[in-house]
């Protein structure tokens, strides 16, 4: 396993949002919790990329343990969060805003490198280059949150929510991208609310509710599943 | 690897200087012009510390007083106390106005950087309190403090050139940390913390670095100040001093070096012009009409006179923009 999740527990004060949840992420996987609103989602991923920490229970990445690391040590590891709602830097332009994704890299070759195979995969961000982030669409600050992402060269993306607010056709195209991050070898853990594009290009998936997971599977099976179909999916997803 | 740009601004500042000192040697000015001259160099510094603070890392601060009256003391001791009033000393006292100040600066803002907006504003307010209090009652302590009574025979070391070579230090000190890759993470920081803690910024490192760097230059003009006043008191360093500069690092823009220097040298020019230019029995409307100023200045300038705007050197430089370049060269044709 490539990242390991063992009976983790998170709590705000003693509201507890996550109940003991195990799951992992295999070396080039794309692995998708699902769930409703206050399922615990983004907590989880927050824990993972230790931005908050956890109550009880582990986090492995690749063996070694991080549930105590902190946030710039778990990036250097090559974990990297791509945080729900964007939060791109608004008033610094497109390209500060990913150097400060390879802020933790300082081989400017390697930079250099990233940045090019980030324009290839969002030809877009190129055009807007020296644009403050904050003056670009949804859409376009999805890909550059995304991109910024990239810069660390992770070896694992985590993606809160990648398709909130979009359109959607940009929704289609952001999962396009996803599949494409991960043929080029970078495994992927997505949060999603938008089930049915989740399900469609995850490989395993976990449906989370008020913090425990209440079931999981490979995600063609988890879409087929009548409880998944009525909770999530919708007639949409019952018919794709 | 100095550029035209670097180097015109710097011989027009140092021609400024050159016109200024010659005004003053040759009597041109009165010991009271001079005074307010220097004091004008002393709040650029002293302002320029709470813009890297609240203005770049965007931690609200209602304290900054309190490093300024610490860098002051500090400095007034060494200089009063320890060296009997040796001008030789003058340097050594800064120094220890400055590291005093940071000292403190840093081991204040382990525990209160972590909290925010707010919630920060009124912990460095109560730090600004307990500090004056301090003052107050620290002659309990170290008699030559002088407590609530002051404390004076502070040698007059700070003339004009310390006040404008200090200013021009501490500009060029903020100008090149501001652009160096620490000054990204310090902005990132402002910009959104839970993004830069995403991205692998220790942010609590470049809060707290950004803080030090602040009270070190509100200690340094602390220093200056107190050996141009020569006497010191407790209520120098109150919460209104925090205000004031508050005030003038939000009137300049946060986040731009030349708003901060155009605004502490106007403020103190305005307050000190308007003494001379209003009849006697009106010197009080000083206090209506620089607030007015300010409300009038907020209502057409939203973000401060200068924000997000920089001048010649203060702009981003030609190495940070090379650097840039080298690292996206084809972007950077088309772009």
């Amino acid at each position: 396993m490539l990242l390991e999740v063992k009976d983790l527990q998170v709590a705000y004060g003693a509201i507890s949002a996550v109940k003991g949840v195990s799951f992992g992420v295999d070396e080039g996987e794309i692995v998708t919790l699902i769930g409703a609103n206050g399922a615990g989602k983004s907590t989880i991923l927050k824990t993972i990329s230790g931005i908050v920490r956890a109550k009880a229970g582990s986090v492995l990445f690749a063996g070694a343990e991080i549930t105590q690391t902190a946030p710039h040590d778990v990036v250097k590891m090559g974990v990297c969060h791509v945080p729900e709602g964007r939060r791109i830097f608004a008033n610094l332009t497109v390209r500060e805003n990913l150097l400060m994704g390879a802020y933790t890299r300082s081989d400017g070759d390697a930079i250099k490198g990233n940045m090019e195979r980030v324009f290839q995969r969002f030809p877009r961000l190129k055009e807007r280059l020296s644009q403050p982030g904050g003056t670009l669409s949804g859409g376009e600050q999805q890909m550059l949150a995304m991109g910024r992402g990239l810069m660390a060269s992770p070896k694992i993306l985590l993606l809160d929510e990648p398709s909130m607010g979009l359109a959607p056709i940009l929704v289609q195209q952001i999962f396009d991208i996803i599949q494409e991050i991960n043929q080029s070898g970078t495994s992927i853990l997505l949060v999603e609310q938008n089930a049915n594009m989740a399900l469609s290009v995850a490989n395993r998936a976990y449906v989370l509710e008020t913090g425990t997971i209440s079931l999981s599977g490979p995600a063609a099976e988890l879409r087929a599943n009548a409880k998944v179909q009525e909770a999530y999916l919708g007639e949409a997803g019952a018919l794709a | 690897m100095l550029s035209r740009r670097i180097l015109l601004p710097a011989a027009a500042a140092l021609a400024v200087f050159v016109v200024l000192q010659t005004a003053i040697s040759a009597e041109l000015l009165n010991a009271y012009q001079i005074t307010i001259l220097t004091y004008a160099c002393i709040f650029v510094t002293y302002a320029l510390g709470l813009n890297v603070i609240y203005g770049y890392n965007g931690q609200f601060s209602l304290g900054h007083a309190a490093f300024y009256g610490i860098g002051a003391y500090a400095s007034a001791l060494v200089t009063k106390i320890v060296f009997q009033g040796n001008p030789l000393s003058f340097p050594l006292a800064l120094a220890a106005g400055v590291a005093t100040a940071a000292a403190i600066g840093y081991l204040i803002g382990l525990p209160i950087l972590r909290l925010r907006s707010d919630y920060l504003g009124i912990a460095t307010l109560g730090f600004g309190i307990m500090v004056k209090v301090l003052f107050d009652n620290a002659d309990k302590v170290i008699p030559a403090m002088g407590g609530a009574r002051g404390l004076t025979g502070i040698p007059k070391l700070t003339s004009f050139a310390w006040a404008f070579f200090a200013a021009a230090a501490a500009v060029i000190l903020v100008r090149n940390l501001i652009y160096s890759s620490h000054g990204r993470a310090i902005v990132s920081v402002r910009e959104d913390e839970i993004a830069a803690d995403a991205m692998g910024i220790n942010t609590t490192k470049y809060k707290t670095l950004a803080f030090v760097v602040g009270s070190g230059l509100a200690g340094l003009a602390g220093g200056l100040y107190a050996h141009l006043y020569v006497f010191l008191h407790p209520s120098n360093f109150d919460f209104l001093k925090s205000v004031d500069v508050l005030m003038v690092v939000v009137l300049g823009g946060l986040g731009s070096m030349t708003g901060t220097i155009i605004a502490a040298v106007g403020w103190v020019f305005l307050l000190e012009g308007l003494r001379i230019v209003l009849p006697q029995e009106f010197l009080d409307w000083r206090m209506v009409i620089y607030p007015l100023v300010m409300i009038i200045v907020m209502i057409l300038r939203p973000r401060g006179l200068m924000g997000g705007i920089e001048l010649g050197p203060l702009k981003p430089g030609k190495v940070v923009r090379r650097l840039k370049a080298a690292l996206v060269p084809a972007s950077g044709k088309e772009a």
